[in-house]
């Protein structure tokens, strides 16, 4: 049986991509093989590591857990697509630097989008948000209190800029 | 880890997606959020040939709340029914419960009728529909039916659906005037299925506890609901706080209910254990929930 394919648009850090897979290719794969933007990183594949995590249309998900079909049509931020377009690091890259908040970087990207985003929804997280809202992502070398440390600087960061 | 090949249908109406459903039988599986059906394609412990994806489905994503219920469609987010203030109002248990649902990620694609549909045993939304005594709308192209929670759960990842069904919604009725409800649960981390979670409701009337019930995860096969009047009834309530209502007891009486399964993450006894300690907490904030707050003296602060 020869698989089945589908054509694909997605609106990738505002830019269109469009392109064919197979129908069984998840959003992360697509991302990186077929979009060719590597920042987005593939931990477990099954949802528990966080380090997948995109936008789509605004809101964090997991790109593992995900067909690149069902996305079909929609708006997706990745890492990449967090700084200024004139290179200008968000708050949360900012805040990463300076609460030293990676060590190896594998589980950065995910951190990054997760917390931007929550950072839309709440721009005062309480150190017991801050916590939840890391709740879900894995980092096996930093430890969470500078990356705890980094949300809350990020939100200052933000609140700062206006 | 990749998923193995599948045909994908992506329906846009219910009709078309009833006709998929009925075409491709027991070869067929229906994709909603994706976050427990995609993490068991990637491990390949199925292989369904074809995946009838809902989401463009028009119409399923909807949150309906009237007076007596709140009614959740089929591509409702976990995260949509959780900040859903009309919900709230209705039901508050919802809220309660989803906050214990993996973590903000994942509801945001998750759906609260997949987790029913999936029916594993350790889901927060099962005990939800069963202490609620909710019931789920199953939809075909040969039409629908309603069943009740105690009807819909079969068995551990097993509910009574059938080839060419899909759950279109899941009413969630409200409890009686003078209830408070809560749930809380024990896991290893923030945000992993529970090794035994309660839901709680506690009804006073006339300054008295007359009812409690309580719905059980991760102790059983299919959520557990334990009435827990006798334990309890008659505990007296004043301003604000229960009084003479022996939680102990009820959860000594829930224990003897209960017959919980070792597996990797906890031993049949600790199981035991919480279920005791975990209904007397959740009885006892069910009832503070219900008490009426407003003849509390009022102390302004600031
Ligand atoms: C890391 C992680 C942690 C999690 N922790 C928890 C937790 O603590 N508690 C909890 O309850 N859940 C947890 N989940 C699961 C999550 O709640 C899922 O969203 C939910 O179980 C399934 O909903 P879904 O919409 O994603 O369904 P899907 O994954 O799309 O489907 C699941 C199953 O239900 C069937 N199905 C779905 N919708 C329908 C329908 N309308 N009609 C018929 N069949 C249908 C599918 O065919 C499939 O068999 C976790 C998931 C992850 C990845
Ligand atoms: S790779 Fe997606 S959550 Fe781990
Ligand atoms: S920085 Fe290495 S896993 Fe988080």
């Amino acid at each position: 049986m020869s698989e089945q394919h589908r054509s694909v648009t997605l609106t990738v850090n505002g830019r269109t991509h469009q392109f064919d897979v197979p129908v069984r290719r998840l959003l992360s794969d697509a991302i990186r093989h077929d979009v060719g933007l590597t920042g987005t990183h593939v931990g477990c594949e099954h949802g528990v590591c966080g380090a997948c995590t995109v936008l789509m249309d605004g809101r964090p998900v997991r790109s593992c857990l995900l067909f690149a079909v069902s996305a079909d049509g929609a708006a997706i931020t990745t890492v990449e697509g967090l700084a200024a377009a004139d290179g200008t690091r968000h708050p949360v890259q900012q805040a990463f630097t300076e609460c030293h908040a990676l060590q190896c970087g594998f589980c950065t990207p995910g951190f990054l989008t997760t917390i931007a985003a929550a950072l839309e929804d709440n721009s005062h997280p309480s150190e017991e948000q801050a916590e939840e809202i890391i709740s879900g992502n894995l980092c096996r070398c930093t430890g969470y209190q500078n990356i705890k440390a980094a949300v809350l600087r990020a939100a200052e960061l933000k609140r700062a800029a206006g | 880890m990749k998923p193995p090949a599948f045909t994908y249908h992506a329906p846009e109406s219910l009709d078309e997606a009833l006709g998929v459903l009925a075409e491709v039988g027991e070869d067929g599986k229906v994709l909603a959020g994706g976050q427990s059906l995609v993490p068991i394609l990637n491990m390949r412990l199925a292989a369904p040939a074809h995946l009838v994806d809902i989401n463009r489905v028009a119409g399923l994503s909807t949150v309906d709340t009237n007076d007596t219920s709140v009614t959740v469609g089929a591509t409702a987010r976990h995260t949509d029914v959780e900040l859903d203030d009309a919900a709230y109002g209705v039901q508050p248990l919802l809220r309660q419960a989803l906050r214990l649902v993996a973590h903000p990620v994942i509801r945001n694609r998750g759906t609260t009728v997949g987790s029913l549909a999936h029916a594993d045993p350790a889901g927060e939304m099962t005990a939800v529909l069963a202490l609620t005594r909710g019931s789920v709308r199953i939809t075909s192209g040969s039409g629908s039916r309603n069943v009740d929670a105690t009807d819909f759960f079969v068995g551990p990842l097993e509910c009574c659906l059938r080839a060419g069904e899909m759950v279109e919604s899941a009413t969630f009725p409200a409890f009686p005037a003078g209830t408070g409800s809560a749930f809380i649960e024990v896991a290893r981390r923030h945000g992993d299925y529970a090794l035994c979670g309660v839901a709680a409701a506690v009804t006073v009337l006339d300054g008295a506890v007359s009812a409690a019930r309580a719905a059980y995860i991760s102790v059983g096969p299919t959520p557990l609901l334990v009435d827990l009047t006798d334990a309890v009834a008659g505990g007296a309530v004043s301003g604000g706080a229960v009084s003479g209502a022996d939680w102990a007891a009820a959860g000594r009486l829930a224990q003897s209910q209960v017959s919980p399964e070792a597996d990797i993450h906890s031993t049949a006894s600790y199981r035991r254990h919480l279920v005791g300690v975990l209904t007397a907490r959740a009885l006892a904030e069910a009832a503070a929930a219900a008490a009426p707050t407003h003849s509390l003296p009022l102390r302004r602060s600031g």
